[in-house]
């Protein structure tokens, strides 16, 4: 069972909700199909991924980028709770998507880049510390139930 | 601090392209002057958010974040740093003798070249987020990567 304090507790919800799921999560799922070219394989039939420009202009990868935002909003909802949460999308991801567990970090990683852009000097060792905290436990608990 | 770092088994380093190297000639360029500001805040973030890595420091006084001897490390990495992309079309030889500091003196672990190149990248995201787009990162990881390569290359 994963342990958070108030602060940590609090430094997550206010992250979230000084989002703009539509801008942050499109940025960040293009940021990680270039940076780490390999994940485009999981989305053949989203149409031109040719180049950086095609990726950051894709709406297929813009809507998809929002989706993936909104399903990290239930792991903030649900912080006592996240392995429950997202047992099923764990096997969803494992069963239906095939996703390779290993580019969750990925993924992880490039949110954490578009955070700290966005935050700027706000973002400071103390919260990418919980930050990070929040996203390795998420990433854990989408790989559980593969198998 | 379970959660923040993952163990996971050594990258595969990418070969830099041409593009890649001009890429990190010219953020570089644009940046280098703030080297040593860059340098101590990622390593103030490494201290904290991995908290393993305070580890090799247990000789400093201080290691809170933006403290002396954290600035001035900060710099020093920093300027080894600035030292690779001069040498960017040969790192192996031109960074022969940080890779024996770090292979026979410093002995730091190899995975740890990976945490501190991640936290470079957030506070250059920190700090230039137009310029750090994902073509500016993704040149700069391959780097940073090829540089923590380099400097493993004297291990075993």
């Amino acid at each position: 069972m994963v342990e958070w304090s108030e602060q940590e507790r609090s430094i997550i919800t206010s992250i979230f909700s000084n989002l703009d799921y539509n801008d942050v999560g499109p940025k960040a799922l293009s940021r990680c199909l270039i940076v780490y070219p390999w994940t485009q394989r999981y989305f053949a039939n989203f149409g031109n991924l040719y180049n950086a420009e095609a990726i950051k202009t894709n709406p297929n990868i813009q809507a998809h980028g929002t989706k993936v935002l909104h399903g990290l909003d239930r792991a903030v909802k649900n912080m006592d709770n996240i392995k429950g949460t997202y047992a099923e999308l764990s096997v969803l991801h494992s069963e239906k998507l095939h996703v390779d567990p290993d580019n969750f970090k990925l993924l992880a990683d490039c949110l954490t880049i578009v955070i700290a852009a966005k935050m700027g000097s706000g973002f400071t060792p103390e919260i990418q510390a919980t930050f990070q905290k929040f996203l390795a436990v998420v990433v854990s608990a989408l790989g559980k139930q593969y198998h | 601090m379970f959660f923040t770092a993952f163990s996971r088994p050594a990258r595969t380093t990418f070969p830099l392209t041409a593009k890649d190297k001009e890429t990190v000639k010219t953020f570089w360029a644009k940046i280098s002057s703030n080297g040593a500001a860059i340098g101590a805040d990622a390593l103030s973030r490494m201290l904290v958010v991995y908290p393993q890595t305070k580890t090799y420091f247990s000789h400093w006084k201080d290691l809170s974040p933006g403290s002396a001897p954290v600035k001035k490390h900060g710099a020093t990495v920093m300027s080894g740093v600035a030292d690779a992309v001069a040498k960017i079309d040969d790192l192996t030889a031109g960074l022969l003798s940080l890779s024996e500091l770090h292979a026979f003196t410093l002995r730091v672990d190899p995975s740890n070249f990976k945490i501190l190149s991640h936290n470079i990248l957030v506070v250059l995201a920190i700090m230039f987020p137009t310029d750090f787009t994902p073509e500016v990162h993704v040149a700069m990881d391959k780097f940073l990567a090829a540089v923590a390569r380099a400097l493993s290359e004297k291990y075993r």
